[in-house]
């Protein structure tokens, strides 16, 4: 059997990753009064940030399907393993 | 009209902006609109959450009460062919234990067009036959050991054989490739394996003869069972055991709505947000089959703490509960001697900053009303330096 090469993005379970800008984390985190050290974490490992450039430190929005509001974004600071 | 709506995106969540365009009635004027924005707004500020709420307590409490009724039953029959499925609690408590090992693993194989419309029965058998894992003792009729000169021989089911498409060669490749240190030789109906080292004992032998009815020749490794069946309107295969990586692979699958229910598996090859959606979809599958009514949103927030950390953690003394910053907190889950002991070993400090540890020595809680605590400025005195 032939094998093909599969995109973890595109798989119904898997959100929209994006990486935040340095500019646009700063406001996040004023927004919600928070610090780095408080958010929701991600391993630098994980399946859906392997076509990101992402390294330690960086916030990534997730854009998850809610059956209660629609689109709800989300946010994950990138962490080492 | 469209403007006036649109003020409102980052105030009000998505599907309530199109809720009000899906019931606006034609022709509403501006000014009707924007008091009916108004007012929709005015209900969504009310209807959420105060801070302060002990939402997880109202969590436990609504998916517990339904749990008294689920059944306790953990084999039930999905059909034809013998599959197993967990269900009821046995199920919810793998799932929120985070375990590792589940009883039963799933998938849910997806298929491309050309097979999903069920025009070519028999080449959709074929492929699901292709994904299932064939061991050397599933095309084998016998296994012997001549004592004479230390070799095995294994019969082959020629008939089986056939209807898999394989062939002598292929099954011997595969043995050859797996077995180090033999040699393989082609007998007819059989194939013939003889140690390369003089110096084997019948026991030697005796143990390969036990591994080598284990070896894969074809297939996807972990899956024992297949089932095609029809849901809706297409066809899937559903098959027992489950290795995602591999299945999502192959080019006839639809590797973009394939899934399995081992959540460590997807969290390993989707992410961890995948994990969140499949726990949340694995819990209300269980909880809806039950005919049980429980919001989405408790699950949702079990999730959410489920996954946190960037890693699945279960919500047992190992996972979830064992990232508490305070000793009182962990000890008053369970084994409290334990954490009580290691946290006076290490000089640990407890803050007292959550609930369960001033439940315990009688304070306020930082719940509700308890949250808000008074900051007084005192005035600086003049003349007098800090």
């Amino acid at each position: 059997m032939k094998k093909i090469k599969f995109k973890v993005d595109k798989h119904t379970l898997t959100p929209k990753h994006v990486k935040l800008s340095e500019k646009e984390k700063t406001q996040l985190f004023e927004k919600y009064h928070v610090t780095s050290k408080e958010m929701p974490k991600i391993l630098k490992t994980d399946a859906a940030l392997r076509e990101l450039d992402t390294k330690p430190g960086d916030v990534v929005r997730i854009i998850r399907k809610s059956p209660t509001a629609g689109e709800a974004a989300f946010y994950r600071v990138v962490i080492d393993v | 009209m469209a403007d006036i709506i649109s003020e409102y995106e980052d105030r009000l969540p998505q599907k309530i902006i199109e809720d009000v365009k899906k019931n606006l009635q034609k022709g509403a004027s501006d000014t009707k609109l924007r008091r009916i924005m108004e007012a929709v707004y005015e209900e969504y500020k009310n209807a959420k959450v105060h801070s302060g709420e002990s939402v997880g307590l109202i969590s436990a409490e609504s998916i517990g009460e339904p749990g008294t009724q689920m059944t306790l039953n953990t084999f039930h029959f999905a059909g034809v062919a013998e599959m197993n499925v967990t269900l009821g609690l046995p199920r919810i408590i793998e799932i929120l234990d985070g375990r590792k090992e589940l009883e039963n693993t799933m998938m849910e194989i997806y298929l491309k067009k050309h097979y999903a419309t069920g025009k070519r029965i028999e080449e959709l058998r074929q492929l699901a036959l292709q994904i299932k894992e064939t061991k050397l003792k599933d095309i084998a009729t016998e296994f012997t050991i001549n004592i004479a000169d230390f070799t095995i021989e294994v019969k082959l089911d020629k008939e089986k054989m056939k209807e898999i498409e394989l062939t002598l060669g292929k099954a011997m490749d595969a043995v050859s490739k797996q077995l180090k240190g033999y040699n393989i030789k082609d007998n007819k109906d059989s194939i013939i394996l003889k140690s390369r080292s003089k110096e084997e004992t019948f026991n030697e032998t005796y143990k390969t003869k036990e591994k080598i009815k284990d070896i894969k020749i074809k297939g996807i490794k972990g899956i024992s069972q297949v089932l095609p069946v029809k849901r809706e309107e297409e066809f899937i295969i559903i098959t027992a055991g489950s290795n995602l990586a591999e299945v999502l692979q192959l080019e006839e699958v639809d590797a973009y709505r394939t899934t399995t229910n081992n959540i460590f598996e997807i969290e390993q090859v989707l992410g961890i947000e995948a994990a969140r959606q499949s726990i949340i979809n694995e819990i209300f599958k269980v909880i809806e089959s039950q005919g049980l009514n429980v919001d989405v949103r408790h699950i949702m927030l079990v999730a959410d703490t489920m996954c946190v950390s960037g890693t699945l953690k279960g919500i047992t003394r190992y996972g979830v509960v064992s990232e508490k910053s305070s000793v009182l907190a962990r000890a008053s889950f369970e084994t409290p001697i334990k954490h009580i002991i290691n946290a006076a070993l290490v000089g640990e400090v407890d803050n007292l900053n959550s609930v369960v540890e001033n439940v315990m020595i009688n304070q306020p809680v930082p719940i509700g009303t308890g949250l808000p605590s008074l900051t007084v400025k005192v005035p600086q005195q003049k003349g007098k330096e800090k």
